[in-house]
């Protein structure tokens, strides 16, 4: 049985009991444990079920590694699916769910899986579902459906907040373990700016925990000097819980703070993600252990050694009573003895060598266990939990030599370096044959921007794997860091540990060597996604010779843990099979996040009101206190209408329409793209820039303008106005200002760096107001102060003056076809003017109208709009706008794009309006058909609506379109299809504008 | 013509750092080339201040002048001096390439205030605060949108545009959360 | 995530303070040429593997469009001069030499 020691416990403090529960039942632990170091003190070994065969599974690991223990945390807005039990801390109130059973997780249906293993095998969806087609949606998907998944996605909004920030630093040092803070040491004092991040809510790693002595002391008392010493440097900053999950380019890394996963509610972030500038980065990550193969590996109760030896020292948890080491290598006999220290019976230690020296087994063997030398275990017995092990020889087949009565099993099959941050970014391994795992070839570093090193790997995470190697690999590498940072690192001795001899490992890779099918069928590799043996070995057979495809195939390595326990193994059984070497078959690619991080932590700030910038005009609060509905139009909130109480969106865009075409309508225009642009050379510019000419526009007047790309493609438009001699203001789209002035300034400084031309984006400066209709004159004049009469102000002229005391810009302008002033105002008082419109329209029937009044305008007019008649892929001739190119420029930009033939052809679609034949409206999107197929077997189209409503005005459906042949067609009635397209609208091609096509309504 | 009124009315906060939306203030952008005639008259004109260094803000009082690029200043002045200076500006620089416009409508400006106001700041900006020099005018921004910052007082001021005020006042008002210190 | 010098402001920006602008050094080709030479212009571009052209802007900056040259295999950067240039500095080009001798040059 799994229980609390007496005694010890190095990370808990037993005066302060947490009580937390599992499952529904109530359990209590102490501060300073993991979940699932006080799910082991309460005798809970079971924690989940596998993903794929369903069968039982205990704790395997102490750390970010784990595959198995995962639960779901919390509840309502704090629920969390898929968390480590192995890193979550304990407090008071925790509360944990097991994951992927039904319907409880002793007794869980999906186990049939399991018994049905056999004819679950490697790429068993892949064969499966190819044949017959019809059983995938009505058999198979259910099925897998049902089960599929391990925690539940949350259903309520997040309770937390988030946030990210900035960090620079010259030398980041991940992993706080002895290597890093030496690491840190080093470059701390070489005065060097240095980030300390360490993964674990605690300092130290595993030294004080192997029992290592460094300098005499307990490897515990040179941690805390480090730490104590670090912490009084000022440009050194020390972060626990903190985890580098990528390395990126340029020094760029990414770290997941958990600030306060173990104090939820708290009011802290719960989560900060620090995006950190690093000169050069220095891994100190240490190692993960492997697992070792054999069969009846998974059964809860065989758990890794060292993370068993966590257990005990750390936490005073003893995962079992009776304990077998199975191992490769002497660092496991570290385990044996924290058993034995702790007053625990370790009945056998099984070893795969066949020679067993060094300095750990003879303290083993000096406390009396039993060592097993050139054993393995044939297999496991126990179902939900291990009861004995049958020993074999290793170098046999399996035949049982012994059988030892045990609950728990602590393996190890050696241990792989944690490599995931150097390799982010291109850094290259070397398969070291001694130690039989992948390292890093510091000879090929990932490189940075000025081509040297980015990533110095250090300690165990380079391989150095004793104490001793430990320290002075970890000096030696933050010296070539300093050094290369451009730091001098002070003279200072490498700490020392006492060493402890150790034998070599064998590389084993599966118990027995000579393993039947049978028992390699029960020997997992991969724990949380069910990938044995037997699978891989599959999978090379059938000729997967790539890891890559190995790893899709199989699914080894792809479950949450993303491999760390089982990549090595399956990469070397592969080997195997292939009767290649490993460093042949080679790795698959580690990539960012080493482990997850939550969505929440990557979104930061960016939720709610300030998810993404919402741009507002001067007068927002102002529709939003009337009710407006507003619609997105780039970054800009605008009202699309302003219904009344009872009123539909339409029945109130309609009123908008009738209202500014019968009496006073008011539109918030201060979106509109305003750019000024001024210099000797600007009108020079305008001209290249703009289809039309305008250099040659006097002075008070306006002009309408297009823009195209360098391939002619329409871009935008707008109205500009002439100011004074030099200067003219370019109105834009509401979407386009920035856009166009990044392309003005592009040809200014990449192109024509010569010409005298300034331009300033003056948009957010003026509030814009568009006074509509037949009163629009009569309400200025009621204001008073300047002189708008349709001579001193005619159509298409601007001026200066005031109106009812503010300072304005008018220009007689219009997008609706009415009398119409464009007024700008200082935006600081565009909320007072706007109001005092309203206040002074009252009595001509002044009401504010949104955006889709505006359109709807606009195409009775037949006015394009850029977006509705463009997408891209149109030429202002297209659009029936060749009146608004120049002939007679030599150039400008689109010109020569427009020159294709392509765009010259006859068969190109051109702007027509449509009126349909029954008054209805034709759906937005819907196309003209054309007889006959394409390749596709689609059919053929001639044409497609461009913008589509029914007019308030006309009392009836209008469109406009792009039909091949355009207006040449004029008088045909021709079929729309309708969306559902199991008809057909007949419409007439007419010309696009609707209404008052003589223009007159302009004036007045 | 009615008083003018930023873009919050001076909305503010008070968390770990103290954020206040302040203004109207003048702001004039200045473009021309450092070597244009008559240049530093025109700055001199405008606020008595001199030109400033590459990526400096000069400051007297009420009055700065800030290096927005090469050949583009920032000038801010208290709001109703605008159009004098725009006057001075154009007399000084007469018949030079230049250009000179009133943009006081169109930036909000905030102060973040406090021992810890670096940190709201630390959370928006990939600018490196620790070596924003004393001066030092940084363009950059804030989160998704453009921002220029300079330490002035017992803290920051940050000018953005004005139709995104409310977004950044939300930004810092998240950033400067008691119980979200950085350190 | 890159970090370009902007030779303009001196500002080390990091890619988020930046716009891309695709390949550098493109000439013009407008009205009356090729159809050839406008294809060029506008399609073909070098897209190659190790030292590389680019147009910058320090949008989130000075505002400034600047030029790079970097290696996009590795993306150790050359360096960054302005736009006003018709071709890559000489300097630069010897650096880049020296660094990648097997680089057949600018164009």
């Amino acid at each position: 049985m799994s229980t609390r020691l007496s005694k010890g416990g190095r990370l808990i403090d037993r005066s302060t009991a947490q009580e937390f529960t599992f499952n529904g039942k109530r359990l209590q632990g102490f501060k300073g444990d993991t979940l699932a170091a006080a799910l082991l003190a309460n005798d809970q070994m079971l924690v989940g079920r596998s993903f794929k065969y369903h069968r039982p599974r205990g704790v395997v690991g102490s750390g970010v590694e784990e595959p198995n223990a995962l639960v779901n945390l919390g509840s309502g807005g704090r629920f969390e699916p898929n968390q480590r039990a192995t890193t979550t801390e304990l407090f008071n109130g925790l509360e944990a769910t097991s994951q992927n059973h039904w319907p409880s997780l002793e007794y869980d249906i999906g186990v049939v899986n399991n018994y049905a293993a056999r004819f679950l095998p490697a790429g068993f969806y892949y064969k499966t579902f190819i044949q017959p087609r019809a059983a995938w949606k009505h058999f198979f998907e259910p099925i897998i459906r049902q089960s599929a998944g391990l925690g539940k996605a949350p259903k309520d909004r997040d309770a937390d907040r988030y946030e990210q920030a900035y960090a620079y630093c010259d030398l980041l040092v991940v992993g706080g373990g002895i290597a890093g803070l030496q690491a840190a040491l080093v470059a701390g004092r070489a005065g060097l700016r240095v980030i300390l991040l360490e993964q674990a809510p605690h300092w130290g790693g595993r030294a004080p925990v192997d029992g290592d002595v460094i300098d005499g002391k307990p490897a515990q008392a040179f941690v805390e000097d480090a730490v104590a010493l670090l912490a009084t440097m000022p440009h050194v900053t020390l972060k626990l819980r903190a985890t580098a999950a990528g390395v990126y380019d340029h020094g760029y890394v990414l770290a997941d703070e958990r600030v306060a996963d173990h104090t939820p509610g708290d009011g802290r972030p719960k989560h900060r993600l620090w995006r950190i500038r690093a000169g050069k980065i220095l891994t100190a990550t240490g190692a993960i252990e492997r697992p070792l193969s054999f069969a009846g590996n998974d059964i809860p109760g065989v758990m890794l050694a060292g993370a068993l030896r966590d257990y005990v020292v750390n936490y005073a948890v003893s995962p079992g009573d009776r304990t077998v080491i199975v191992t490769n290598n002497d660092d496991a006999y570290r385990t044996a003895i924290a058993l034995k220290e702790a007053g625990l019976e370790v009945p056998a230690i099984i070893d795969a060598r066949a020679s067993v020296t060094g300095d750990l087994p003879a303290k083993a063997r000096a406390l009396g266990i039993r060592i097993e030398a050139g054993r393995a275990v044939a297999k496991v017995k126990g179902g939900k939990r291990v009861t004995g092990v049958a020993m074999c020889l290793q170098a046999g087949e399996g035949a049982v030599l012994d059988e030892i009565a045990c609950d728990a099993i602590a393996m190890s099959g050696g241990w792989s370096p944690v490599v995931h941050l150097f390799s982010h970014c291109g850094g290259k391994l070397i398969w070291d044959t001694t130690q039989a795992h992948f390292r890093p070839d510091a000879t090929r570093p990932p490189l940075n921007h000025d081509g040297a090193a980015l990533v110095y790997a250090a300690g165990i995470a380079n391989g150095a794997m004793t104490a001793a190697a430990v320290l002075a690999d970890a000096d030696a590498q933050a010296r070539v860091a300093v050094a290369a940072l451009g730091g001098t690192a002070a003279e200072a001795p490498v700490p020392q540990a006492a060493p402890v001899a150790e034998a070599p490992m064998d590389a084993v890779w599966i118990m027995p060597q000579g393993a039947t099918q049978a028992l390699k069928s029960k020997m997992w590799l991969d724990y949380q996604n069910d990938v044995k043996v037997s699978d891989v070995q599959l999978a090379a057979r059938e000729g997967y010779e790539s890891v890559e495809h190995t790893k899709r195939y199989t699914t080894l390595g792809m479950a949450t843990d993303q491999g760390k326990l089982s990549n090595i193994n399956g990469l070397a059984v592969l080997a195997g099979s292939l009767n290649a070497d490993i460093p042949q078959v080679g790795t698959t690619t580690f990539r960012p996040p080493y482990t997850p991080v939550t969505l929440g932590a990557l979104a930061g700030e960016s939720r709610g009101e300030i998810f993404q910038p919402l741009r507002r005009t001067p007068m927002h609060g102002w529709h939003e206190a009337k009710g407006a509905y507003l619609e997105p139009v780039g970054l800009w909130r605008r009202p699309y209408c302003f219904p009344r109480t009872g009123e539909t969106h339409e029945q109130a865009v309609h009123r908008e329409v009738l209202n500014t075409r019968s009496a006073l309508g008011l539109l918030d225009a201060s979106t509109l793209g305003k750019i000024i642009v001024k210099g000797p050379d600007a009108g020079k510019f305008l001209d290249m820039l703009y289809t039309g000419v305008m250099s040659t526009l006097p002075i008070g007047k306006c002009r309408y303008g297009l823009m195209c790309n360098e391939q002619g493609f329409l871009s935008d438009d707008g109205v500009v106005a002439r100011i004074d001699e030099d200067t003219w203001l370019c109105h834009t789209t509401s979407g386009g200002a920035d856009r166009i002035h990044a392309w003005m300034e592009d040809w200014l400084q990449c192109e024509w760096w010569d010409w005298q031309v300034y331009a300033a984006n003056v948009t957010e400066q003026y509030a814009q107001v568009a006074v509509v209709g037949p009163n629009a004159r009569k309400l200025l004049e009621k204001l008073g102060g300047m002189d708008v009469s349709k001579e001193t102000l005619p159509f298409m002229a601007w001026a200066d003056g005031t109106l009812g005391g503010f300072n304005a810009r008018v220009y007689r302008i219009s997008f609706s076809g009415e009398l119409s002033y464009e007024i700008a105002v200082p935006a600081s008082v565009g909320l007072a003017f706007w109001e005092m419109l309203h206040a002074a329209g009252a009595e001509f029937g002044a009401m504010p109208y949104g955006t889709e009044a505006l359109h709807i305008m606009r195409a009775e007019k037949g006015f394009i709009m850029i977006g509705d008649e463009t997408d891209g892929t149109i030429i202002p001739q297209d659009l029936n706008l060749g009146w608004a190119i120049s002939k007679k420029k030599a150039d400008y930009l689109g010109k020569r794009g427009q020159e294709r033939t392509y765009l010259a052809s006859p068969d190109r679609w051109k702007l027509a309006g449509f009126e349909t034949l029954d008054g209805s409206v034709v759906p937005d999107g819907a196309y003209i058909p054309a007889p006959g197929v394409n390749g596709n077997t689609q059919r053929n189209t001639q044409g497609r609506v461009t913008s589509t409503y029914f007019s308030p005005t006309l009392k009836r459906g209008i469109a406009m379109g792009l039909i091949k042949g355009g207006l040449d067609r004029k008088g045909e009635v021709v079929e729309f299809t309708n969306l559902a397209g199991t008809g057909t609208i007949k419409a007439r091609v007419v010309d696009p504008v609707f209404y008052d096509k003589d223009g007159e309504r302009v004036n007045g | 013509m009615a008083d003018p009124v930023s873009a919050l009315n001076g909305a503010s906060y008070q968390g770990f750092a103290n954020v206040r939306e302040i203004g109207p203030l003048g702001m004039i952008s200045l473009r021309a080339k450092p070597d244009v005639a008559g240049l530093s008259n025109a700055v001199q004109a405008a606020v008595g201040l001199a030109l400033p260094e590459q990526r400096r803000i000069v400051q007297n009082g009420a009055r700065a002048v800030g290096w927005m690029s090469p050949d583009e200043y920032l000038i801010v002045l208290p709001y109703p001096e605008v159009a004098a200076a725009l006057t001075a500006i154009g007399t000084a620089l007469k018949g030079q390439h230049h250009l000179a416009v009133d943009v006081s409508d169109a930036r909000a400006v905030f102060r973040v205030e406090g021992a810890k106001a670096a940190q709201v700041l630390q959370k928006l900006s990939p600018a490196d605060l620790a070596k924003l020099e004393p001066g030092e005018l940084r363009r950059t921004r804030a989160a998704q949108v453009a921002a220029a910052f300079w330490a002035e007082g017992d803290g920051y001021t940050l000018v953005c545009f004005r139709s995104v005020a409310g977004y950044v006042m939300g930004l810092l008002t998240h950033s400067a959360m008691p119980g979200s210190e950085l350190a | 995530m890159l970090i370009l010098e902007c030779p303009y402001c001196g500002v080390k920006a990091e890619e988020t303070e930046l716009s891309p602008g695709y390949e550098a050094h493109l000439k013009r080709f407008g009205p009356g040429s090729s159809d050839d030479d406008f294809e060029a212009y506008m399609f073909a571009r070098k897209n190659p593997k190790g030292v590389h052209f680019e147009r910058w802007r320090h949008s989130y900056g000075c505002g400034k469009w600047f030029l790079a040259a970097r290696c996009t295999a590795t993306l150790e950067v050359f360096g960054t001069y302005p736009a006003q240039s018709s071709e890559p500095p000489a300097e630069l080009v010897a650096k880049i030499k020296a660094k990648r001798p097997d680089w057949k040059g600018f164009k």
